[in-house]
């Protein structure tokens, strides 16, 4: 839903808001409610998740030989000293959503303003623009990042998010650069030219609410990017390890305390699962965008015995019909 | 982007250079005058890192290695650009300087080795292991691709979902998975290193085995966690294709399927795929990077691991540096090959 309710608000032709809704949602493709409903839960999670916690993130208890496996008191198990991974998983779920969320909504603001203004300006500005947007994507972000925060003290939330987000922003813009340009050629947007409307109100009324499905899909890649680069900076150690406040962490104490070696694989499944349903949910909300723009791309596995005949060609008319009737 | 966004990489990457090509002549300038800028902005990144960085650097390492002469002090200082020794722009003359011949200071992790002389030893063990794990994946992910496609709602297409899962999966949480199953339980490989212990690198058949053996694990794992990208986007191109008229004609004339898929829709649908291996580099390495921490394997990815724990700036910044490189040179490759695959870019006339 988190996606479904800004295309309905800017989409100017949707009078009854809650009806609009709840029909966008009944056509967003299958793969895209499914993600939409694990993003949901771990939205919850991220901020109950903490409250629910059975057990403080941190406690440990002296009296622990080793750590053992999932029981009925410990549901993902225990760490070597005693922890409690579920509790720890439950609280690490908030900081990294909020990276993920944070960098997000960061680099998307950056890649729209870049890109849009590229697109819309085109001409030189554009081939400037552009030219950084593709260094910054060609420089190994990954590297970097490690070099850049290896310098800087071990730091929270923010000034991983802001590193992010300056490295992970070019993506979006050329691809919202492309439809800029192609947008811009469009008839009604000449004709706004040419009644005179500012460029800033055929931007912000003409352009962007057209982009909208574009700019969603970069902003749930750039989430999954952070989510993804985070948790991999947490287990080589680049984060502020002393607290187990995030999913990395958890990984980076289970790698250092010899967790594989010693056969304790529920300290780093955990975690691991944890962060890979919450990628899931991202990719699967962005394959349901993918499709709703590109129709060709739909789901034809219920089309392959039509009329009794099995091996439809692939070459044959996709079936949109369904949708055009609806729209 | 890391994996992610490569997994991410929606359908409509194209390169928009594609589109704009006048002449073969003027899309290289344009791409060589690109990576001249590209060169020169992670050379100047990694000037500006130490100097940028709150404190003094040369300060925490002398506190963090007390035992390194005063000479080893004067020359980080002049690295790092502390002190007195002119300008900005004068300090920034000497590195480039430096850089165009090849130096690029002393680690002062393995004080007295040179950053050269460390990232030698262990750039090839990152070339062998992540540049053939690439490329398979590359090639596996394509062909995958096209088949799904080609079979569209197959058992191969239904299976796509499940490989988001892979695609979506911290890399180094699979590399884990994989050494607990089929080194700790199964004993089927090795658990981490380059080579058997004990073993001298040498070009004898004991040492090579060892070697690959030892790279079995860590490529397998780097294959199965890439694949998924490449094949979800020559997937989608190719559906794309498929459905374009001149496939359809193809099929009219009766050609084979064979003859179909491959010269005539895989032929076009690969052209985003390779214009995005150019783009995706990046990513896959950096990926690879971090197996390599996770398989103690003796690369560029573990050099940068240790360098970070120990706070080895200046082998840090020289494996940036090369890292920044080796990604612009196989992006550069990748456009040489599209150049050749897409005659559209080698035509006079303006597509």
């Amino acid at each position: 839903m988190s996606v479904a309710v800004p295309t309905a608000a800017l989409d100017p032709r949707i009078g009854v808001k809650s009806m609009r809704l709840r029909s966008i949602w009944r056509n967003l493709p299958l793969k895209a409610k499914v993600g939409a409903l694990i993003l949901g839960i771990y939205v919850f999670l991220a901020i109950f998740g903490p409250t629910l916690a059975p057990f403080d993130s941190n406690a440990t208890n002296p009296n622990a030989s080793g750590a053992t496996g999932p029981s009925i008191h410990h549901l993902f198990g225990t760490t070597n000293d005693g922890g409690d991974v579920f509790s720890q998983v439950l609280v690490g779920i908030r900081s990294t959503v909020l990276l993920g969320l944070l960098t997000a909504t960061f680099a998307t603001i950056l890649s729209v303003v870049v890109g849009v203004t590229a697109g819309y300006l085109a001409g030189a500005a554009d081939e400037i623009l552009m030219l950084v947007a593709n260094v910054f994507l060609v420089l190994p972000a990954l590297p970097l990042l490690i070099v850049l925060l290896g310098y800087l003290p071990r730091s929270g939330e923010l000034p991983t998010a802001v590193v992010l987000s300056v490295l992970g922003w070019a993506w979006g813009a050329r691809v919202i650069r492309a439809q800029t340009l192609a947008l811009r050629r469009r008839d009604y947007v000449m004709a706004a030219r040419e009644t005179g409307e500012r460029a800033w109100r055929i931007i912000v009324f003409e352009i962007i609410p057209n982009e909208v499905s574009l700019i969603a899909a970069s902003f749930i890649g750039t989430a999954l990017y952070a989510i993804l680069t985070s948790v991999a900076l947490a287990f080589v150690g680049i984060a502020n390890i002393s607290n187990i406040d995030s999913l990395g962490v958890i990984f980076y104490w289970a790698q250092s305390q010899g967790a594989v070696e010693s056969g304790w694989w529920w300290w780093y499944v955990a975690p691991g699962v944890t962060v890979a349903l919450l990628g899931m949910s991202l990719v699967l909300l962005n394959f349901g965008l993918d499709e709703l723009g590109n129709p060709r791309l739909r789901d034809t596995a219920g089309k392959r015995s039509v009329h009794g005949r099995r091996h439809v060609r692939p070459t044959e008319p996709t079936p949109v019909a369904r949708e055009q009737v609806l729209a | 982007m890391t994996g992610t966004a490569l997994g991410a990489a929606p359908v409509w990457i194209w390169p928009f250079w594609a589109f704009e090509g006048r002449g073969h002549l003027r899309f290289i300038l344009r791409r060589l005058a690109f990576y001249v800028v590209a060169a020169w902005a992670a050379i100047t990144v990694n000037f500006f890192i130490p100097r940028l960085m709150p404190g003094n650097a040369v300060q925490v390492l002398l506190g963090k290695y007390p035992s390194l002469p005063p000479d080893a002090a004067r020359t980080l200082s002049i690295e790092f650009g502390l002190g007195h020794q002119g300008s900005l722009l004068h300090q920034y003359w000497a590195y480039l300087g430096n850089i165009l011949q090849g130096n690029l200071g002393i680690s002062v992790g393995e004080y007295p080795a040179k950053v050269t002389t460390v990232l030698s030893q262990t750039v090839p063990w990152t070339l062998a292991l992540v540049g053939t794990a690439t490329v398979l994946s590359f090639v596996l992910g394509t062909g995958l691709g096209m088949l799904a496609a080609w079979r569209r709602g197959g058992r191969l297409d239904q299976a796509l979902p499940g490989f988001t899962f892979l695609q979506a999966t911290p890399y180094f949480f699979i590399a884990l998975l994989s050494i607990e199953i089929f080194s700790v339980n199964l004993h089927w490989f090795p658990y981490g290193g380059g080579y058997s212990l004990g073993l001298v690198p040498s070009w004898n058949w004991t040492f090579i085995s060892s070697a690959i053996v030892h790279s079995i694990l860590p490529a397998t794992t780097i294959v199965l966690t890439s694949f998924a990208g490449w094949m979800l986007q020559m997937r989608n191109v190719m559906i794309t294709t498929i459905g374009e008229d001149y496939v359809l004609a193809a099929q009219a004339k009766g050609l084979s399927s064979r003859r179909i898929i491959f010269t005539y829709a895989a032929r076009n649908a690969m052209l985003p795929n390779i214009a995005g291996f150019a783009l995706a580099i990046g990513f896959v390495v950096a990926g690879a990077l971090v197996m390599e921490i996770v398989f103690s394997y003796p690369g560029v990815g573990l050099t940068l691991y240790n360098a970070v724990t120990n706070d080895d700036f200046p082998l840090l910044q020289g494996i940036f540096l090369t890292i920044s490189f080796a990604v612009l040179l196989a992006s550069l490759l990748a456009d040489v090959v599209y150049v050749l695959a897409d005659p559209r870019t080698r035509t006079q006339e303006a597509y």
